[in-house]
């Protein structure tokens, strides 16, 4: 098992490399001339020429593509141009935990109420509530992330004044961004842990349970959903990786100031070496959360270990 | 009840299960009647698609509802209508008193428990053993089953084992509670020879020290000869015959029994020349011949043959055979009508 | 029959690698088939014999390059296959021929029968285009198909319908010597029956030499000229039909017959029931590796493996075992 995390870990390294690799082509190769836009508008070509000389766009790509390397390893990546901190401590001063917090939040809400959607759609194949948690499944797939967002806001905030419209502090705040967030990935969930389930229950080792008289509840929870969980630990670390790209939009709509809102307005000011970090660091957290997932998928499913 | 019948411990009467598919009704257990005598074994024998293993799923009534249904009939076990049970009194026999082996070890364990866990459950279950004691228990039946080191196999995954330890391990779990009735579906098909008859030897020997009574389904004629006292061939989701298992290998009646036992290439006799075969494929289950089902293959079949299907009919030496030759009609029909699809 | 070797297995290995520890390094083998010889004579059925794990179906595959052997020479018909390369053999399969267990698996379910037969003839460009459909005809006759159902898919056949089609279509190209790889172990007794048959009179009428891969050894009496048994990746006896199931020499060979269920009822025998499992072939024991559940075995067959020897006797019989050989001397 040790040894599995070991090469686990390595193995990150060709895809960490990978992950740098777009970001920092994503940002050189996409049109527009970045020193004429951070020089402003009324700089003249030689003040564009000299920041193009402070920036190192001067030097060849692959040079350049280093000195990015280096500096990010050191845990430099640049200062921002609209605030002229440093990028890291404009992500993790809040940004970055207030984003975490609420994929987090979003993605337990997801594994809870996709998980029992599951499970009750599974036992009662084809009856009514099956058949109505898989349209409100279907309905919370293809609901986007902004019109959920302004909805709720609207039913819970406006209308019933349950919880704030927007904002960040309280976990009253964190409620409807998080249900927002992880609607999407329960309803994932839930048809996930439908199939599985309904895969599991046919099998042998299931009728041998009914054989030795175990009840039905205890064959479902005992020997069905045990098993039938393994594939769906796999889809939990995927989602996660999903809420840190939904956090985009959904922080836009509640007005949280977290890491989506962060790219957003970066984006917006042409802020390059702030989009670059923050799109770096959500990748490398993507990556981590996958390896995670992966170990945990090896220590639950015993099997592969040995083969 | 009559006298005669009062020894044997299971009785299915016209035991009828059908599957209901979107192409329609398909009658896998077609009027099946077998009784099972104290401490006996009962060879349910046919080929694929005869409704062998319905039959055995039917008893304890493991089907998978509402795609499969039984429909009518009666399995008596011990006096009593087992399919008038409540699913409660049915859990409480299940893997209590009468038992199951699947053919399949390999995925016939849950994989995510130990095969200790597994033997405990039951164990737990049925005779209401604190988690300590029926571990104890799960170990000493492991050693039963002649699993060596059973401390440690106890804690592995039924993954760490081989197919013939797994098969063990599963009749462990279905001995644990010592059940009056085994019933074994194809247990030793999975497996190969030598490790086959380890396990054909372990069953024997456990029956005779238990005095379980045990029903053994299989495809294999040679299974059936070495641990069967009665046989019933199956055809098409009928017993096609039913007698005791000397009569059946050396007096078969049904012309499908003759066909078969002659169509096993035998290690233990030569044969010179090609197989004797029996033409044709067994009909499709959406498609029974009328009459009876095994006419259209059958070399002697006469016209009453495809038009009416025979009683499973007491021979004049007790076997009982469902064919119009052993029947007085026999001798007024004309000659033989084959006829091929 | 003639005494001239179509196939000729010379010390075949087989090992496959076993990847661990953090970089994937090959930490060990698998030894599948490990030494094994053999020669099969033009026209003739030889069989291979064993449970599961012993590198009978393995040797098969080595043979038709299914897997690239570890070692070892296999000539066919003088020329050896091994050295061939990957465009030479693809030729050379139009020689050599494998049907497999599961029919199913092996046969294109998006292609019609005519279509998957015309598929084999096409690579192999044997037969002139505008002939094909006649003898594609021809073929599915000679195998009891009929003509109407030539461009039905495999899904509509049963499963021993589907066992003739992969046999039409082993005999499409005009191959010399077919491997039957558990032909007819899927199949049901009534069925399997009408099968052998067939591949008996295909025989006849083909001149066909057959490699038969089985652990059924009732099939295997009845098909075979000379069997050859294998265990745990090594040949423990070689005989002809009448020697080996009259007289088998290995206590392996002894153990399995007797192990196997029998329908005679009146005559019962002494059964020899074996201990234990196969062990590993990642690790097989040294001596004779049949040594840790042997009857017979004593202190020399932990230590020294035995050879493949001649046996004096009414036929052709070889034996790997310290017994015979010392009650020989």
């Amino acid at each position: 098992m040790f040894l599995y995390i070991v090469r686990r870990i390595f193995q990150t390294i060709p895809v960490m490399i990978g992950v740098t690799l777009a970001v920092f082509l994503m940002m050189h190769l996409i049109p527009g001339d970045a020193a004429k836009i951070m020089a402003g508008e009324n700089a003249n070509p030689e003040q564009i020429e000299q920041m193009r000389e402070n920036l190192g766009l001067n030097e060849p790509l692959y040079q350049q593509y280093f000195s990015f390397i280096g500096n990010a390893v050191q845990g430099d990546l640049g200062n921002s141009i609209r605030t002229s901190r440093a990028v890291t401590s404009e992500i993790f001063d809040s940004r970055f935990w207030i984003t975490v917090q609420l994929a987090l939040v979003g993605t337990v809400l997801a594994v809870i109420f996709g998980l029992l959607a599951g499970i009750i759609s599974a036992t009662r194949k084809y009856s009514f509530a099956d058949v109505s948690l898989m349209v409100i499944a279907l309905f919370g797939l293809s609901m986007p992330n902004f019109w959920l967002g302004i909805m709720l806001i609207y039913l819970f905030s406006v209308n019933l004044g349950w919880f704030p419209v927007a904002g960040w502090g309280t976990w009253e705040h964190m409620i409807l961004p998080a249900i927002t967030l992880g609607t999407a990935g329960a309803a994932i969930i839930a048809r996930m842990t439908r199939s599985s389930m309904l895969e599991v229950m046919d099998q042998d080792y299931i009728r041998t349970a009914y054989a030795k008289g175990v009840s039905d509840k205890l064959v479902i929870y005992k020997h069905g959903l045990r098993n039938a969980l393994i594939p769906v630990v796999t889809v939990v670390g995927l989602q996660f990786g999903t809420l840190l790209g939904g956090a985009v939009i959904t922080e836009t709509v509640f007005a949280v100031n977290g890491l989506g809102r962060l790219v957003i307005d970066s984006i917006r000011a042409h802020d390059f070496p702030m989009v670059q970090g923050t799109i770096l660091v959500c990748a490398v957290l993507f990556v981590v959360v996958n390896t995670m997932v992966d170990i945990s998928y090896r220590l639950l499913n015993k099997r592969i270990d040995l083969n | 009840m009559s006298l005669t019948k009062e020894e044997s411990i299971l009785e299915v009467r016209n035991l009828r299960t059908s599957f209901f598919t979107d192409e329609g009704e398909v009658k896998a257990v077609d009027g099946v009647d077998f009784s099972i005598e104290k401490g006996k074994t009962l060879g349910i024998v046919g080929e694929s698609g005869s409704g062998k293993s319905i039959t055995s799923l039917s008893i304890l009534r493991l089907l998978q509802e509402p795609v499969g249904r039984i429909k009518e009939g009666e399995v008596i076990f011990k006096g009593e209508d087992l399919l008038k049970k409540s699913k409660k009194q049915m859990m409480a026999i299940r893997g209590n008193n009468i038992s199951m082996i699947f053919q399949e070890p390999m995925t016939s364990l849950n994989p995510t428990l130990t095969c200790g866990e597994q033997i405990a459950e039951s164990i737990r279950i049925h005779q209401k053993l604190n988690k300590k004691k029926a571990w104890e228990k799960s170990v000493e039946m492991l050693k039963l089953v002649g699993i060596p080191s059973p401390e440690k196999r106890a804690k592995q995954y039924p993954f760490e084992l081989s197919g013939g330890m797994r098969q063990r391990v599963m009749i462990a779990i279905s001995l644990a509670c010592n059940p009056e009735l085994l019933i074994a579906d194809e247990p030793t098909t999975a497996l190969d020879v030598t490790i086959q008859a380890q396990i054909l030897e372990l069953i024997k020997k456990l029956q005779e020290d238990m005095g379980t009574s045990l029903m053994i389904i299989t495809h294999d004629l040679g299974v059936v000869a070495e641990m069967c006292d009665k046989v019933a061939v199956m055809y098409c989701g009928k017993v096609v015959e039913y007698a005791d298992v000397k009569t059946v290998f050396t007096d078969p009646k049904h012309p499908y029994t003759i066909g078969l036992l002659n169509s096993v290439p035998k290690h233990d006799e030569d044969v010179e020349g090609d197989l004797a075969i029996i033409t044709g494929s067994v009909p499709s289950p959406f498609n029974l011949p009328s009459g009876c089902s095994f006419a259209p293959r059958c070399p002697s079949a006469k016209e009453i043959c495809h038009a009416t299907l025979p009683e499973l009919a007491e021979t004049s030496d007790g076997d009982k055979v469902r064919c119009w030759i052993y029947t007085d009609q026999w001798e007024k029909e004309g000659e033989a009508v084959s006829r091929h699809e | 029959m003639s005494d001239q070797a179509l196939l000729e297995v010379k010390e075949l290995k087989q090992y496959f690698p076993i990847k661990g520890g953090v970089f994937g390094r090959t930490v060990n083998h698998v030894k599948a088939v490990d030494d094994v010889s053999f020669t099969v004579n033009e026209g003739e059925t030889v069989s291979i014999v064993g449970e599961s794990g012993c590198g009978k179906s393995t040797t098969g595959r080595a043979i038709l390059r299914l897997d690239n052997p570890y070692s070892g020479n296999i000539y066919f018909q003088g020329e050896d296959l091994v050295s061939l390369s990957k465009s030479q053999m693809r030729k050379k399969r139009k020689d050599l021929q494998i049907i497999f267990q599961d029919p199913y698996a092996s046969l294109n379910p998006r292609q019609t029968v005519s279509q998957i037969l015309e598929e084999a003839m096409e690579i192999q460009k044997v037969i002139p285009k505008k002939d094909r459909r006649k003898k594609i005809t021809e073929l599915l006759e000679t195998v009891g198909i009929g003509a109407h159902q030539i461009d039905r898919y495999p899904h509509e056949f049963s499963g021993g319908q589907r066992q003739r089609i992969g046999i039409a279509r082993a005999l499409s190209v005009d191959p010399k010597l077919i491997v039957c790889d558990e032909a007819v172990s899927a199949l049901d007794v009534s069925i399997q029956a009408q099968v052998l048959n067939l591949l008996k009179d295909l025989q006849r009428k083909f001149k066909l030499t057959y490699l038969f891969i089985s652990h059924d050894l009732g099939v295997v009496r009845h098909i075979s000229d000379r069997i050859i048994v294998m265990y745990l990746g090594k040949i423990v006896e070689v005989a002809d039909k009448k020697s080996l199931f009259n007289q088998p020499r290995h206590p392996y060979t002894q153990a399995l017959l007797s192990a196997i269920p029998s329908t005679n009822i009146t005559e019962r025998r002494e059964r020899i029931i074996l201990t234990g499992d196969v062990p590993s072939p990642i690790d097989p024991p040294a001596g004779c590796r049949f040594h840790t559940r042997c009857p017979l075995a004593f202190d020399r067959c932990a230590k020294e493996e035995p050879k493949l020897m001649s046996v004096s006797g009414s036929g052709y019989q070889q034996v790997a075992c310290h017994l015979t050989e010392e009650s020989k001397a």
